[in-house]
């Protein structure tokens, strides 16, 4: 498993449930309590292991684990780049909607050896898409289930999200957008220095 | 409006009907507007007459509509125009230049004639000065035309600092990581011995477990003179020769570290008996002091060295003991070196 993905979950662990947590997780594992770097690949043993600690130690299901990390990937001011570089999909929930097909070759400009499940939404032309998230590590939909739910907020849409699991191991996100702007949404600006000035 | 081809209408061999006809594309301002944002439409007489909407978020009509274009813009390339009509003509219509006044930066175009005395048409770009120009106009992706990369430029520059900023913290921890590996080393790297730290740590563990050893320290002869006569490849070749000779005279169990530059120490193990140990330490010297072979030269050195056992002085702390076999190393020295001195109590006592 990629590093990032395993430090995306550590700084999740951190930021949402204290240092003590991740210190105990950590030590069920037996990694050091710096933990994982997001530049390296790590034994998929490992990341498994992880993992199912992770599961344990908040008594989480592992399905709404992931899902809440998608959530803190774009909505925790920690990580204000991941947000930012998913604001470059476009100018409107929908334009970045469109945007996800490209996520994975764009996730791989910026980290080469990151593998992503392949995106292909579907519009039906009412307002309602289906994202189909397919291929191998097709569980990252439930991250991206987080990822949609925090992206609409930013973008001050009101959509309605369901996540289908389907026999073959796909997974569908049914995506009902019935607001575009339903909020005033958050603030975005190309250039990251002009976002410190407006705040 | 009418706007002529960049290239001859008509491509050798197929010909396609409809360019070849009328050699023109109609094409409505507010087409325009969307392809080329960033559009300049000069009269025959120099100045502007219409630029594209990203134009206005860079300045205030006022100060672009109705304006001679040289006045606005300073040309960088091609030098020398006089009259911006003559644009087109020189180098195929390629030109780079700069806001005069405000906040200059730095564009580059092309500009095509819109026909005879009829002005010109000039398509720019902000080139690699993109990124500053959307710090300082706060432009969005709607202000470029749909298939300009910028944005996608902008995207990856962002994406290749972040990655750039992890790689960087990486390297910061994997430093500090090594600063503290080395600190917590036990091996000399020169000679593959331990070090002192590992010689502290061993005589620290013997003296808590009450298990009995004998301590050599042990001082090379005449090596600076080898250091000096042959350099310190030579010295460094001979350290590793000493290493070798005293791994072999120890057991698996005892205990050999390079102590700093040329001295060593050796901790022999369950091995308390001074006559024993004596023995062991002139075996030594004499092995020290076979030639050693260096790039057709031989080095010759020997051994200066204080013998004590974790018996002799029973109470005594390790640095106490470590400071009397230092002791009686440099009585051999005094001695006239290559030979070994016992720490002896009586003369401690003195």
């Amino acid at each position: 498993m990629h590093g990032l993905v395993n430090r995306s979950i550590q700084c999740f662990v951190q930021d949402t449930y204290g240092i003590e947590t991740w210190h105990s997780i950590a030590t069920s594992i037996g990694v050091g309590p710096e933990g994982f770097e997001s530049l390296l690949v790590y034994d998929d043993g490992l990341s498994d292991a992880f993992m199912a600690a992770v599961v344990r130690q908040l008594n989480k299901p592992k399905d709404m684990l992931l899902e809440d990390v998608g959530t803190y990937l774009v909505s925790n001011p920690n990580k204000e780049s991941i947000r930012r570089l998913m604001r470059f999909g476009g100018d409107t929930f929908v334009d970045f909607l469109h945007s996800l097909e490209d996520l994975p070759d764009r996730a791989r400009l910026a980290v080469c050896d990151l593998e992503l499940p392949t995106l292909a939404l579907l519009d039906d032309g009412t307002g309602t898409y289906t994202l189909h998230v397919s291929g191998r590590n097709a569980k990252v939909a439930y991250v991206l289930l987080g990822i949609l739910r925090a992206m609409a907020d930013d973008y001050g849409a009101l959509v309605l999200l369901e996540l289908r699991e389907c026999c073959t191991g796909d997974i569908a996100i049914d995506i009902g957008l019935l607001d575009t702007a339903f909020a005033e949404g958050r603030s975005f600006s190309l250039s990251p220095r002009r976002l410190e000035v407006q705040g | 409006m009418r706007a002529p081809p960049t290239r001859p209408a008509g491509t050798p061999g197929g010909r396609e009907p409809e360019e070849a006809e009328a050699g023109t594309l109609p094409l409505g301002f507010e087409a325009l507007d969307r392809f080329m944002p960033m559009h300049v439409i000069v009269a025959a007489d120099g100045l502007i007459r219409r630029v594209g909407p990203t134009w206005l978020r860079l300045r205030p009509r006022g100060e672009l509509i109705g304006r001679a274009f040289l006045e606005v813009f300073e040309l960088r390339r091609p030098t020398g125009i006089q009259n911006v009509t003559e644009l087109p003509n020189r180098d195929g219509g390629r030109f780079s230049t700069a806001f005069r006044k405000g906040a200059r930066g730095s564009f580059k175009g092309l500009a095509v004639h819109l026909g005879p005395e009829a002005g010109l048409l000039a398509n720019l770009s902000f080139g690699i000065s993109v990124l500053e120009a959307v710090e300082t106009y706060d432009l969005s992706a709607k202000d470029f035309a749909e298939t300009d990369l910028a944005v996608e430029m902008l995207y990856l520059v962002e994406a290749k600092s972040a990655a750039m900023a992890e790689s960087k913290k990486l390297n910061q921890r994997l430093r500090s990581a090594k600063v503290a590996a080395e600190e917590q080393a036990f091996t000399d790297t020169l000679t593959g011995l331990k070090n002192r730290r590992a010689m502290n740590h061993v005589l620290m563990q013997l003296r808590s477990a009450r298990i009995p050893f004998g301590l050599l320290h042990v001082d090379l002869d005449y090596f600076k003179q080898v250091n000096d006569t042959y350099g310190h490849a030579a010295g460094d070749e001979v350290l590793q020769s000493v290493a070798r000779v005293l791994v072999s005279e120890t057991r698996r169990e005892d205990t050999v570290a390079r102590a700093g530059g040329d001295e060593f120490v050796l901790i022999l193990r369950d091995l308390a008996d001074v006559s024993q140990l004596h023995e062991i330490a002139h075996r030594i010297i004499s092995s020290l002091e076979r030639p050693i072979p260096y790039n057709g030269k031989m080095c010759r050195i020997s051994a200066s060295v204080g013998l004590t056992t974790s018996e002799i002085r029973p109470g005594a702390s390790i640095d106490q003991l470590l400071e009397d076999v230092d002791g009686a190393l440099y009585a051999s020295k005094r001695a006239g070196r290559g030979r070994c001195t016992v720490v002896e109590l009586d003369r401690l006592r003195e």
